[in-house]
């Protein structure tokens, strides 16, 4: 095991790469994203994306944000060769809903809105409000790491360049379209 | 920062090793030993501690349930003192002035105004209070996990160094590498391959 604050920095693309590789999952194949929480029912986009361009030493940041903002600004970087640094996601299992923020290079998550749940009124409530919502943090972590991982098996896969990476290059010219 | 706030932020950790002797004493003596101090009306600048996800305010581990289920819930405090530049400058110069006063000098050399200074601060940090900030963590001992709900980068430092201090543990950021390596399951080939990793490019991949 190489030294963490090596390894942060040195791997971070990698965190980058699984960024945009959930969009594309999330555009192309949204019910593998499923086989692990049967009880997911969306994933998608929500209204934030930043990608950075860091090819030829133009580090370049592009940031699009807005409810109802298009993609398609994001998607003529990635054509450039940026990735996806940061993704405002939108979680759906049935009735619930969570938004959070991912960050590639940390796979910190911000901001995150999780469903109503009871009001804590009294002292007698605190147990069951920090357990219902630890439940509720901890769905989105179980995701957010079970695509990681789903993620990294491919990556580390000899079939990535010419399998996965092939059809996220494919699916970045067919949206431009 | 709170976990009951309506908005979250979550870094997750792997807990590297497990406590010798009983998990719980040894876990609450800790907690007892490395609680918050209080710096109000003290000169110190900054205080670092653990208080209790309850009580954030009052923490009393020695007698307060900090186990909820079959985690540990309890809170990492900071309070820091921040007092203006621009307030430190006009006391400094009135002690100066006042000093030159005194002595019926007409300067003083590096080292006084240096004393001079470091009393000034003393008695503004013994005046001001310290702002607190309070952070909630969940420590799921048996998968030797941590959530800490901050992604505040002195946040979450200040909380590896107290965590290792306290319990004689260390915290690893679970971040794309460390989660690859450590939560994954991948197979021995596949930890190679990922050491071995360098960045893709996809939309060139795409036109090979």
């Amino acid at each position: 095991m190489i030294d963490v604050s090596v390894a942060y920095n040195r791997y971070k693309f990698i965190g980058h790469e699984f960024l945009t590789w959930l969009w594309f999952t999330i555009e192309t194949d949204p019910d593998s994203l499923k086989k692990k929480d049967p009880e997911l029912s969306a994933m998608e986009i929500g209204n934030r994306v930043v990608l950075e361009n860091t090819r030829n030493n133009a580090d370049e940041t592009i940031s699009i944000s807005g409810d109802g903002a298009g993609l398609e600004e994001a998607l003529l970087a990635l054509k450039k060769g940026a990735k996806v640094t940061e993704i405002n996601l939108v979680m759906k299992s049935g009735e619930l809903e969570w938004r959070f923020n991912l960050k590639g290079e940390s796979l910190g998550i911000s901001g995150l809105k999780c469903p109503q749940t009871g009001k804590v009124e009294s002292k007698s409530d605190i147990e069951g409000a920090v357990l219902e919502k630890l439940y509720l943090c901890e769905r989105v972590i179980d995701v957010v790491q079970n695509a990681f991982c789903t993620f990294m098996r491919l990556r580390v896969s000899a079939g990535w360049e010419s399998g996965t990476a092939r059809k996220i290059g494919r699916w970045i010219e067919s949206s431009l379209k | 920062m709170s976990l009951l706030s309506s908005s979250v932020s979550v870094t997750r950790y792997r807990v590297d090793g497990k406590i010798d002797g009983p998990v719980l004493d040894t876990v609450r003596s800790a907690l007892v030993n490395s609680t918050i101090r209080e710096i109000d009306n003290e000169p110190d600048a900054k205080s670092v501690g653990w208080t209790s996800f309850e009580s954030p305010f009052n923490p009393d581990f020695a007698s307060e349930n900090f186990v909820i289920a079959e985690n540990m819930v309890f809170s990492l405090r900071i309070d820091k003192k921040s007092i203006p530049a621009k307030i430190v400058n006009k006391q400094f110069k009135a002690a100066v002035k006042k000093r030159l006063a005194e002595t019926g000098r007409e300067r003083l050399s590096r080292n006084e105004k240096a004393e001079i200074k470091d009393d000034v601060l003393h008695r503004l940090y013994v005046r001001m209070p310290a702002t607190p900030n309070v952070y909630d963590l969940v420590w799921k001992y048996e998968p030797g996990l941590l959530f800490f709900f901050s992604n505040q980068k002195e946040a979450n430092e200040e909380l590896e160094t107290l965590f290792s201090k306290s319990f004689k543990l260390t915290l690893i950021r679970l971040f794309p590498y460390t989660t690859a390596e450590f939560v994954c399951g991948l197979s021995g080939p596949e930890r190679d391959a990922l050491t071995k990793l360098s960045s893709s490019q996809f939309y060139e991949a795409g036109h090979d």
